[in-house]
């Protein structure tokens, strides 16, 4: 039997790829989009039998970050894994399958007042390739990232077999938590065929407070004194630009007779900030440029991030995490430079870059652990099919 | 104070999942452990080895007594370093080991082996910064849960979870148990308050989990129950005091009217800091332990707590107050300061240890259950009780759903440990029957090991063991906890030590 006449069999929606559906200039031979957990285990048995290379492509957001397969036979397409299998409102969690699209998502949640607490810059991304991108934004600071907010997860290993951690209660510490092992893995230990997650209630009412500064130092005061007060934001944004003014923007979350007090205090500890109802512009987005980094730096060492590299664009959140956005026409050499600069900082992985660009770079930088993370991938993957390469380290 | 008494009938109780290879500890009879506390003795300071067996006996259980075992040796390292060089020894003799912080766990987690080391962090109880700025601590793992507060509180901060031990436990504990808290309805558990981690993993090295990209192997370390490796140091999450906290007390005739309260809070949007509930048994317990002067008559009683911003809380208190009115409370009552607040507290914080006052032995459950199932759940816990004669008193953190059944049995009377186990079982099946699950902090174990497939199939056992074979291949370190039947991890076809065959073969660039 050919490869595709068993992935035909595993799967009612089986065809050749077309040559433009390339992960990061890697042609795959196939494409299938199996629309239950079983039909994703038949493919996956199918592929393990043909020692099929897998990529699993969701929304399509962010299947460029990171570095391009060694191998990619397959294309796996989540986006008919698409049902919102439960929304259990009262217990305030949702069960999605993979290729459930944040935004859909969203508005299911919203007929009963909650929310899955993510930013989601990118429309389109789903819930697999969110979850495996570990994808968060300013939200992050009080309700974390999808590996925070992740408590139970189905994959299909890379032998097909269906395996479930987690559940769906929020307090859980039977066994180990694969929810959080597999949030940022970029399809690299199995598939992503469904996630629980704990949701919030959509607050009452919002409120955004904004500032402008010149001196990067005023703009760190300023991001200081926000953490330290009992504002409680529910996010901190600071952006800058070449040649732009740094903007402090925080957002505040809560019931109608509340915030407006919390907004006022948070204003007068920015020296005069705007309040307004709606977020400011380019809120939550990457910022703009061709390659894409993102950084991780505390919040003490923000002056030193606005400073490390003047041509970048930045968007940097309160959590500590945040991106830089190089412009177009910026050289490999430009770029390395650019890196270092911001290793010097904290940490950078580069997400997206122009080819030329991402070949000259060390994409991930120092991975401690790898050794340890070396050994896990092998006991996952030992044939080193999965998305084999884009991640850190070769895996 | 440790909860529940060790049953009599248990006392035989096999206590290691496998007998001890080589002779039994004590007799000088174990070259290895022999071999081991000699090299011990070298590399740490005085009194950081202990072989003497009355001492031993100190460490033979943690907080859930009903499981015991004798150590082989225990170790009082100092630093990581002593650590690193301790498991490597370990490894080489082959000898397992076992992590133990402050020894209040409450499923066997730290159980020593008789034919193995076990490793205390009490010597590591340094807070070795306090860094304001980036809101986070690093400590060692030996250090008091409450302690990281005490340091930070006069700053306007405080370590969140918030474990009803947190007078003793270890932060190294709270790490290994993803430990949670009355207030992680709101704040969340360990898992979300630590940054990073320095590891001694199982081959002797030492790395730094959280702090670079790849896999999040801290998310999985946390909550390993001190089967991934041993933490040397634990970088913190500082959370900011809240503006204002409200407590209220609310007094129901019926544990469902009490149920409903807490769904009609849930469903307006509210996440209150806490809301706990205690049925009449434990009332009565508390009552006769604390004089905590709940109302008389009650079938139930909810305590809610609030905080955060002044306005905010105003705003959510009224309506939880008017929320628990609407739904049967025949009392409200709201303290007025800390002192009131504390008052409220007390009979809740005592509720454990008050059950041996109305029971002579007692077993305390930890199943979760969607709080939506709570009525249900617990009208099934009572035809339970009724059925089997064994008494339930119910404590739980109701905003997650997380029961902590205290099932009393009197330990003179033949057979009731039996019944009582067969009960606490039960309840188990039913946590999981409705989608719950058979522990929400105090972890599997050795306690609740053999529950672990009521809930997970062969296979999602097996995928979790595969991370277990990824960072512990011998299966040295604390085995035989958590999985019921361990896992060979044998030959692993891909641990190669040259390039991949394709990179070789020029067919592909590792980058
Ligand atoms: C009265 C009482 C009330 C409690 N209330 C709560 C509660 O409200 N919420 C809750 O979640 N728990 C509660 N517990 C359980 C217990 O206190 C927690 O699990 C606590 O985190 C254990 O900490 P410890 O230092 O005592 O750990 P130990 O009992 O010594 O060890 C627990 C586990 O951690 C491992 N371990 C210890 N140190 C390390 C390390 N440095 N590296 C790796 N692994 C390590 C051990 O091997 C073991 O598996 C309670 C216990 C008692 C006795």
């Amino acid at each position: 039997m050919t490869p595709l006449d068993a992935l035909a069999r595993a799967c009612a929606d089986v065809r050749p790829a077309e040559p433009e559906e390339g992960v990061l200039g890697v042609a795959p031979r196939f494409v299938a989009a199996p629309a239950s957990p079983d039909e994703a285990a038949a493919v996956l048995t199918a592929a393990a039998e043909h020692g099929l290379a897998v990529v699993p492509r969701g929304g399509e957001t962010r299947l460029d970050w990171g570095l391009p397969p060694r191998r990619c036979d397959l294309l796996i397409d989540t986006t008919r894994l698409s049902r919102v299998v439960e929304h259990a409102a009262g217990d305030l969690v949702v069960k999605a399958e993979a290729g459930v699209a944040l935004d859909d998502l969203a508005g299911v949640l919203a007929e009963r007042g909650q929310r899955l607490a993510l930013d989601a810059p990118l429309p389109g991304s789903t819930v697999g390739g969110t979850l495996a991108t570990g994808a968060a934004g300013p939200l992050r600071l009080l309700y974390g990232a999808p590996r925070d907010l992740v408590i139970g997860l189905t994959i299909v290993r890379a032998d097909g077999r269906i395996a479930r951690s987690g559940g769906k209660v929020v307090k859980n510490v039977a066994g180990y938590d694969l929810g959080r092992l597999f949030a940022g893995s970029y399809g690299t230990l199995g598939l992503i065929v469904d996630a629980t997650f704990r949701l919030h209630p959509v607050p009452e009412t919002r409120a955004f407070v904004t500032r402008t500064y010149t001196a990067p130092k005023d703009a760190h005061d300023a991001v200081q004194a926000v953490l330290h007060c009992p504002a409680y934001a529910a996010g901190l944004e600071v952006t800058s630009g070449p040649g732009a003014a740094v903007r402090v923007a925080v957002l505040l979350e809560g019931v109608a007779d509340g915030v407006p007090a919390r907004a006022a205090l948070v204003a007068g500890l920015l020296g005069d900030g705007a309040i307004g109802a709606e977020p400011p512009p380019g809120w939550g987005a990457y910022p703009d440029g061709t390659t894409l980094v993102e950084t991780s730096v505390p919040p003490g060492s923000l002056p030193e991030l606005l400073t490390a590299v003047p041509d970048a664009s930045l968007a940097w959140s309160a959590s500590g995490h945040g991106h830089a956005g190089l412009p177009a026409g910026t050289t490999p050499e430009q770029a390395a430079a650019a890196l270092a600069a911001l290793r010097r900082v904290g940490g950078a992985v580069v997400r997206y870059a122009p080819q030329d660009v991402r070949a000259a770079l060390d994409v991930w930088g120092p991975v401690p652990g790898i050794a340890l993370m070396r050994r896990v991938k092998d006991q996952f993957d030992p044939q080193h099919r999965l998305s084999p390469g884009r991640f850190a380290g070769g895996i | 104070m440790i909860p529940g008494r060790r049953p009599r009938s248990d006392a035989g109780a096999p206590v290691t999942a496998d007998p001890p290879a080589d002779g039994v500890k004590g007799d000088g009879m174990n070259a290895p452990l022999d071999r081991l506390a000699e090299r011990f003795a070298a590399l740490l300071p005085p009194g950081g080895v202990i072989t003497d067996p009355v001492r031993l006996a100190t460490y033979e259980c943690d907080g859930l007594t009903t499981h015991r075992a004798s150590p082989g040796v225990v170790v009082l390292p100092e630093s990581a370093e002593h650590v690193a060089a301790i498991v490597r020894a370990c490894v080489e003799e082959n000898v397992p080991y076992v992590a133990r912080g402050s020894g209040t766990g409450l499923s066997g987690g730290a159980l020593p082996r008789t034919d193995g080391v076990l490793i205390v962090t009490a010597r590591m109880r340094r807070i070795l910064e306090i860094d304001l700025p980036n809101q986070r601590a690093v400590v060692e793992p030996g250090v008091i849960n409450l302690d990281v507060t005490r340091a930070v509180r006069a700053n306007g901060y405080y370590f969140a979870p918030d474990p009803s031990s947190q007078q003793i436990c270890s932060v190294g504990g709270n790490v290994a148990e993803n430990s949670g808290g009355a207030h992680c309805l709101k704040y969340g558990f360990t898992a979300h308050h630590v940054l990073s981690c320095e590891v001694v993993t199982p081959d002797g090295d030492v790395v730094e989990l959280g702090s670079g990209p790849g896999y999040d192997l801290l998310g999985v370390f946390v909550g390993a129950e001190g089967t991934l490796g041993i933490t040397t140091k634990i970088t913190v999450k500082l959370t900011r005091v809240p503006e204002t906290v409200q407590t209220l007390l609310a007094a129901f005739p019926s544990i469902e009217t009490g149920g409903t309260a807490v769904s009609k809070i849930i469903g307006m949007g509210v996440v209150p800091a806490a809301i706990e509930m205690m049925d009449a048994l434990a009332i009565e317990a508390a009552e006769a332990a604390v004089n905590c002067g709940y109302p008389a008559d009650a079938g139930a009683v909810l305590v809610v707590e609030l905080d955060g911003p002044e306005a905010e809380v105003a705003h959510q208190f009224a309506a939880v107050e008017r929320l628990c009115r609407e739904a049967g409370a025949f009392e409200v009552r709201v303290a007025a300061d800390d002192a009131e607040r504390a008052l409220i507290w007390k009979g809740r914080k005592s509720a454990f240890a008050a059950v041996g006052r109305i029971s002579p032995a007692y077993l305390v459950q930890d199943g979760v259950i969607p709080r939506t199932a709570l009525p249900e759940v617990l009208a099934s816990i009572d035809a339970l009780s009724a059925a089997s004669g064994v008494r339930v008193a119910n404590v739980f953190h109701a905003g997650d759903g997380n029961l902590h059944p205290l099932v009393l049995f009197d330990d003179a009377v033949e057979g009731a440990a039996d019944r009582a186990e067969d009960v606490s079982g039960k309840i188990l099946d039913l946590c999981v029957e409705h989608g719950g699950s058979i522990t929400g902090e105090h972890g599997v174990g050795v306690d609740k090991a053999r529950y672990m497939p009521r809930m997970f199939t062969d296979t999602d056992l097996d995928t979790m063991q595969m991370v277990r074979c990824g960072f512990d291949p011998a299966g040295l370190c604390n085995p035989g906890k958590i999985f019921p039947t361990p896992r060979l991890c044998g030959e692993v076809p891909g641990v190669r030590k040259g390039p991949h065959p394709l990179v070789a073969q020029g067919k592909a660039e590792l980058f």
